[in-house]
């Protein structure tokens, strides 16, 4: 047999430096903005909780675009990440007003931020494990609603009091290092080089690259065909529950980190906001993206991200245009109307932005079109 | 002993109930388009919202209830019609997708309505009213509930079973496309379906908000997905499971929310051990459990899986 036929080609070609080029100017631009605007810009909410975002819908996209699992934990593996991130970095000088009414709580050390953040993922992960095992024998909409029940188990677990000296009960956690930590400063405090958005972005970057790397891997094609078709993926050989956890971790294990740049986004983590429609909102970047598609879930996510607390913020406030009122805009209208957009990308455009198509996609079709063209005939 | 578990065990019944209104809705679509509705949640709070604002307009009684249930069973329609027709020939999960989208959209209208802040519920009388039973006081909405969920269930049985229209839902749930070639129109199939079951999350959702008398965009949620959890408990497509699912998953909650009362009171633990942290928790993790041991539930048919 000739195997080497099957084996993809290794040199680079033209769309992918176009893609690897468009990624390095934004990364330049993220980090040149940050020193030119003042921090208190609006632009800089939407980039740090968009990278976040991206991070999170391209971790559920793993799992509901590539591999065919439709789960709804999302947010319960964010939690996980989340708490799990703060709770060992608050600074143990800090930790008796944090857990002020569990005595300072047990946990008397912090962990290194990247290992704290590491750490966030690999314990998402084994919780997705231990939840894997029972649900993951489950069909489509089975698993959608075992995997919502099991985001709520997680959510109650984190805030009972009888945890309390470890989860600080329903109680905010807080005062840990944020993104603005990261900010190099000078003796008097002033911030000499911002890298407080950079930061995210690295760290959903890497994140995002190593999905994509899952994705065109073995691994990745074995979860392509389990979401084309189950009984084909097994019948060629495939492991459907070993494929189906892996699947599942990782997502989880990305889900976790994302929980875990939340809490940094936020300042503070409290179970309670962790709730289904935290998941179905991301279940909504992933499908405005298109399902399938990671390019689509991060342009998704920064445009929803944007939309929601920046640019429709003007339909929050009265608006009078040459002595007009203008109708209906008053507190609330801007979700009323981002709603609407959302139903009518899932009614008519269920493609979303990208459909299953990637950056370097769309440059591909331009340069190779010739040779692409000879490819298709029979 | 007994008088400390009777008032956890009738407000049990009486939540049971309302769950049982909500879940049929939920049950008899899945059974048909095999959807999880996820908006039908927000169809029951949309009901509380609607009377919140009809009654405070002046409207009496007599009209004001009818005019609920009919404004709720149109909006179960148009939603149908709107969101999940167009995807009738689409992949499952478009629909579900659409479900959800409903639900944000549904929460954040009301959200733009009502300015985000707890609507106070009318106080109906009669169901509002206190009575006493077995020394334990509640409503009199505890009495009805259940009275009332069973009169709805036979009559709905009886509809399924033995009029024209019945026979039609159950050819569809039983097969979507043969029914269709017998010239059975499925779009009013559907439509009816969803009438019926918005119509008694309307009947649902009088009860349930006479007894919380609180109404807020998000409290259709929690309600929605455990009358969804009773509707699997009891086999999803079928009537009389998702009621016994819905009393069993009421009765268990509520009795959770008082054990530490209950366990302290019979001497059993001396310090509250947090219990009622876990009165919604409980719900999914019995879920879970079902869906593992028997995925098709109490009475649902057994699934044929055709490659």
């Amino acid at each position: 047999m000739n195997s080497a036929i099957l084996k993809p080609r290794k040199r680079i070609d033209r769309s992918t430096m176009i893609t690897i080029g468009i990624i390095i100017a934004i990364y330049m631009l993220a980090f040149g903005l940050e020193q030119v605007i003042p921090a208190s810009s609006m632009i800089f909410t939407v980039l740090k909780k968009g990278a976040t975002y991206a991070l999170v819908a391209v971790s559920m996209n793993l799992l509901n675009g590539f591999t065919g699992l439709f789960s709804l934990g999302q947010a319960g593996f964010m939690l996980i990440g989340a708490y799990t991130y703060a709770i060992f970095t608050v600074p143990v000088a800090n930790r008796l007003s944090v857990y002020r009414y569990y005595d300072g709580g047990v946990i008397q050390f912090t962990l290194p931020l990247l290992l704290a953040i590491v750490l966030a993922g690999v314990v998402a992960a084994f919780f997705a494990f231990l939840i894997g095992l029972p649900v993951l024998r489950l069909k489509s909409d089975y698993l959608a609603i075992a995997t919502l029940g099991f985001a709520e188990i997680i959510r109650a677990i984190f805030q009972w009091d009888k945890l309390g000296v470890v989860t600080n009960g329903s109680n905010l956690l807080r005062e840990f290092p944020n993104f603005n930590s990261f900010n190099v400063k000078d003796a008097n405090g002033n911030v000499t080089l911002y890298l407080s958005t950079l930061i995210p972005f690295l760290i959903a970057g890497v994140c995002i690259l190593l999905i994509v790397m899952i994705i065109n891997s073995s691994y990745g094609r074995a979860f392509k065909a389990i979401r084309d078709d189950e009984v084909a993926a097994e019948a060629m050989g495939i492991n459907l529950a070993r494929h189906k956890m892996i699947a599942f971790c990782a997502s989880s294990f990305f889900a976790g980190i994302g929980g875990a740049m939340l809490a940094m986004y936020q300042n503070s983590v409290q179970a309670k906001s962790f709730t289904t429609a935290m998941t179905y909102e991301i279940l909504l970047i992933v499908v405005i993206g298109g399902i399938g598609s990671v390019t689509g879930s991060c342009l998704s996510s920064f445009l929803f991200v944007a939309c929601s607390e920046w640019w429709l913020r003007f339909l929050d406030q009265q608006q009078t245009i040459n002595g007009w009122q203008v109708p209906l805009l008053r507190s609330g209208f801007r979700l009323v109307v981002f709603s609407l957009i959302i139903m009518a990308v899932v009614l008519f455009f269920r493609q979303g932005i990208m459909g299953s198509r990637e950056l370097s996609d769309l440059f591909k079709n331009r340069w190779n079109k010739p040779s692409r063209k000879g490819g298709v005939k029979p | 002993m007994f008088s400390t578990v009777l008032p956890y065990l009738l407000s049990g019944v009486s939540v049971g109930g309302q769950y049982a209104l909500i879940a049929i809705g939920y049950t008899m679509v899945y059974g048909i388009l095999r959807l999880i509705n996820f908006a039908h949640g927000d169809v029951f709070m949309v009901a509380g919202i609607l009377m919140v604002y009809i009654s405070a307009s002046g409207v009496p009684l007599y009209i004001s209830i009818p005019l609920v249930l009919a404004l709720t069973a149109a909006i179960g329609f148009a939603i149908e019609r709107v969101a999940y027709k167009p995807l009738r020939s689409a992949p499952r999960m478009s629909i579900m997708i659409s479900a959800i989208g409903v639900s944000y959209t549904l929460q954040n209208l009301v959200l733009y309505i009502t300015g985000g802040l707890n609507q106070f519920y009318p106080s109906i009388p009669f169901i509002s009213d206190t009575v006493t039973i077995g020394g334990a006081s509640t409503r009199m909405v505890t009495i009805v509930t259940p009275i009332l969920t069973l009169v709805l269930v036979v009559a709905l049985v009886m509809l399924i079973n033995h009029t024209k229209i019945g026979m039609a839902m159950r050819a569809v749930s039983k097969d979507f496309e043969t029914s269709r070639l017998m010239g059975i129109k499925i779009n009013s199939v559907i439509s009816v379906t969803f009438v019926i079951g918005s119509f008694l999350a309307g009947v649902g959702s009088i009860l349930y908000f006479t007894n919380y008398s609180t109404v807020i965009q998000t409290s259709g949620s929690m309600p929605g997905l455990k009358a969804f959890v009773a509707a699997v408990f009891g086999g999803i497509g079928s009537v009389p499971g998702a009621v016994v699912g819905a009393f069993i998953i009421g009765i268990c909650e509520n009795l959770l929310k008082g054990l530490d009362t209950i366990l302290i009171k019979a001497g059993i633990i001396t310090k509250t051990f947090g219990f009622t942290t876990f009165s919604d928790a409980f719900t999914f993790a019995l879920l879970i459990i079902i869906l593992i041991v028997k995925p098709t539930g109490l009475f649902g048919e057994k699934q044929i899986d055709k490659v």
